[in-house]
């Protein structure tokens, strides 16, 4: 065949339901309800923040993130049987800088808060938190243990809380579910202040602990301190 | 029956009696201090090597199973279980006390490498310091930590503070000139092929690894404080669940239950034996699925079909589980003395389930090694890599599936009998290969041998008599064992020798909870299997492992 040529078929030999649908424009294929409720006019009409609200809900990218025991059941809500995907919430994403959510499994302890806390911030704007089992809500059976963080939310914000030991993966369908209506109304949780903060050592008020410890950490190293006595 | 042991055992690991241990030791020993289960010699704290290479080279104690620290009103005191893997009925206890206002005691790593962790945890947790210790630092703390949880004066109020440190090249010093340079990789703690929060601090020359030193301590939950501060009667089961969480529930609550039992002399009626075999085997395909599964993963890459079709064969059995037990994943079932309930209703449904189940199985284990086993690319990647030799891993204490893909014929639920292990028909999978590749084959084959079990156990609850259903002994409302009784007891769980030793103070609840995690020992061979290899064999041989932090870490 000449390059000049356009690639002609003999349209008698191919016919199938698919391609006679896809001649005749707009066929059964993209007849969805959606596109029904339009009627016969292709626009829409509304505010560009609650169109974007809307994709942003539909399409989340969970942060791939296993903690503790809950992230076992985390996983089976992503595979077979209960497939989180089928809500548009699916693929996890290995790195933070990809994703939206970030689904807390499990539970939070001294040496790990300022990691979570730094995945947390690597992740870009807007993001979510969905506390997935006791321990994010408040250290649960581990509450009384000398190195639980009690609750995730003491260390980043939450927006959605499934409680359960483990949750069952249809709880936590339902919570990320939950996230997704609430992103696509616009609404967020308030951004508070969290007790326990990344800060650099030098920041940190003077006492007894930190004059301590002020030969084994450098001033601009970042530190978490934690005030045991006042945890919740 | 293949329960036979093997032929060492048969010929007779030399036995010795208790007093022909003590005249082996001479002056070593100033003291006795049975436990229930072996007997123990309180030696001198300058004396622990010479104690320890004496038992283990002319006594043949080979096994350092864990160490165990305590503190006392009046001392300090460490434990070394020791036991032999040819015989793991045969156990000594090397007690060895140490001053209360300086606790000082001489280390035993030169003796038995796996000594190196349990010492580290032992300082991190108790306050203990030995002496002649390679590397004596916080292992489950951060550095920065201010005194030791477990010892007697802590104080849990006080602030502390933790810290994100920029980790440091350590060889790059020495490594660095004009023809080589070595760079530093952090993998983890968030890494989806480090199974959780592991941290793997890694030198790299080129592709090549020069020294990797995992960093644990991530999911470190105060397991043993929490289980010291509940009652043996009912609150300390749920815990055991929340160690191996991979499904392995039923697996660890028998370690402590076995414990607890034979502490407080509690007998369970074999009914009830038999339903706990039955499920605990569940509990070992399960994870044994999921261990194949995230070990396609970690190898094959993304969210693949071997993936997904394990976590469907895991779906299964956890349906069978949550229709025994309730729960899909915590599952709280062993009570002390035996279990919380009988079968479901209708048992019928139950068996056919469970029968489906079995029957499908061969099917499906067929199917991985269509998909995994016999893929050329997955044994490019898995056989001769990650080379575990026995003699290395019995140093190093690991058991398991790794030991036994390294060839050492080691199983708890032969070897040291309990259950109905000893009445049903199976067999001690081993595989010579000590690479990659056998570890996984080792757990592919026991999902078989597990299948066989719980077909025997189904068979003989279809046809138990209806009146001799006791699915608890009687057992008081509160136990309160004798007043320093101290315990060491072991079960096979899905990933090794999984141990509780318990001292009892003559309350409710024990005075002291220590757990022997098998995943502790085995993730310490690590450097052993990845040190000169590339990376991706890091990768691999960490999969292999099987790991689970919430075991590694307690």
């Amino acid at each position: 065949m000449s390059s000049d040529q356009p690639f002609i078929t003999d349209e008698s030999q191919v016919v199938t339901e698919t391609r006679d649908a896809r001649m005749t424009g707009q066929g059964d294929r993209f007849n969805s309800r959606l596109r029904e409720a339009f009627g016969s006019s292709p626009f829409i009409l509304t505010k560009f923040d609650k169109f974007l609200n809307w994709c942003r809900g539909s399409s989340m990218f969970m942060l791939q993130f296993g903690i503790a025991c809950c992230s076992i059941e985390m996983m089976h809500t992503y595979a077979v049987k209960h497939d989180l995907d089928r809500f548009g919430s699916g693929v996890p994403r290995a790195s933070p800088r990809q994703a939206d959510v970030m689904i807390v499994p499990g539970t939070i302890v001294s040496k790990f808060a300022p990691r979570m806390k730094r995945v947390y911030d690597q992740m870009p704007e807007p993001k979510f938190v969905v506390g997935m089992g006791s321990c994010t809500i408040s250290g649960g059976p581990f509450q009384e243990g000398y190195n639980v963080i009690k609750g995730a939310e003491e260390v980043i914000p939450i927006d959605i809380h499934v409680p359960g030991c483990p949750p069952r993966p249809e709880a936590l369908v339902y919570g990320v579910v939950k996230l997704q209506e609430r992103v696509a109304n616009g609404e967020a949780a308030p951004v508070t202040v969290k007790p326990y903060e990344l800060e650099e050592f030098s920041d940190l008020e003077r006492d007894e602990l930190v004059d301590k410890l002020a030969d084994q950490i450098d001033d601009d190293e970042l530190v978490m301190r934690y005030n045991f006595a006042d945890s919740p | 029956m293949s329960l036979e042991r093997p032929d060492t055992v048969d010929d007779g690991v030399p036995a010795q009696t208790p007093d022909e241990l003590e005249a082996l030791l001479g002056d070593l020993v100033v003291g006795r201090d049975d436990h229930l289960n072996a007997p123990g010699f309180v030696i001198r704290p300058d004396t622990v090597q010479e104690t320890l290479s004496i038992l283990k080279e002319q006594a043949g104690y080979d096994h350092l199973s864990v160490v165990t620290a305590q503190e006392y009103e009046n001392r300090y005191e460490s434990i070394y279980h020791l036991k032999k893997y040819d015989d793991p009925t045969q156990e000594v206890s090397v007690v060895v006390p140490a001053d209360k206002d300086d606790p000082v005691s001489e280390t035993g790593e030169p003796v038995f490498r796996t000594a190196d962790w349990h010492e580290r945890e032992a300082y991190d947790l108790i306050g203990i310091e030995y002496e002649g210790h390679p590397d004596l630092r916080r292992i489950l703390l951060p550095e920065t930590w201010q005194g030791h949880p477990l010892s007697m004066d802590y104080d849990r109020d006080r602030p502390q503070i933790a810290t994100l440190p920029e980790h440091a090249n350590p060889l790059q010093d020495h490594h660095k000139d004009d023809e080589s340079d070595t760079m530093f990789l952090n993998i983890g703690p968030h890494h989806p092929a480090t199974h959780g929060v592991l941290h793997l601090k890694t030198v790299l020359d080129g592709e090549q690894v020069v020294d990797v030193e995992p960093d644990i301590g991530y999911l470190h939950r105060s397991e043993e404080q929490m289980a010291q501060s509940g009652t043996y009667r009912h609150q300390i089961m749920p815990y055991p669940d929340r160690w191996d969480y991979i499904s392995a529930g039923l697996l660890n609550e028998w370690a402590y239950a076995r414990a607890a039992e034979d502490l407080a002399d509690i007998e369970v009626p074999e009914y009830a034996q038999v339903i706990r075999t039955m499920g605990a085997e569940m509990c070992r395909i399960a994870a044994h699925m999921l261990a194949l599964a995230t070990f396609a993963l970690d190898v094959n890459g993304d969210f693949t079909a071997t993936f997904m079709y394990a976590i469907n064969d895991r779906e299964r059995v956890q349906d069978l589980l949550e229709d025994l037990t309730g729960q899909r994943l915590m599952f709280n079932y062993f009570r002390l003395g035996g279990v919380v309930w009988d079968l479901p209703e209708p048992r019928e449904e139950f068996f056919s389930k469970t029968r489906d189940f079995l029957d499908q199985l061969p099917e499906s284990v067929e199917e991985y090694h269509n998909l995994v086993t016999s893929n050329e690319i997955f044994q490019m990647r898995t056989i001769d890599t990650g080379i575990l030799p026995p003699d290395v891993a019995k140093n190093y204490g690991a058991t398991g599936p790794v030991a036994r893909g390294s060839g050492v014929d080691y199983d708890l639920r032969r070897d040291d009998p309990y259950g109905y292990y000893d009445e049903l028909d199976w067999d001690v999978v081993t595989e010579d290969g000590c690479d990659n590749f056998s570890r996984l084959l080792v757990r592919m084959r026991e999902v078989e041998e597990s299948a066989k079990i719980i077909e025997q156990c189904v068979d003989l609850l279809e046809d138990w008599p209806e009146d001799e259903r006791t699915i608890q002994a009687n057992v008081p409302r509160t136990l309160r064992p004798d007043d320093d009784t101290e315990i060491y007891r072991a079960v096979e769980g899905a990933k090794g020798e999984l141990g509780i030793y318990i001292r009892a103070d003559g309350t409710d609840k024990p005075g002291r909870f220590k757990i022997r995690s098998p995943c502790f020992s085995n993730l310490q061979t690590l450097p052993e299997m990845a040190n000169g290899e590339y990376i991706p064999d890091v990768i691999a041989a960490l999969g292999s492992l099987d790991i689970v932090l919430g075991e590694v870490d307690r």
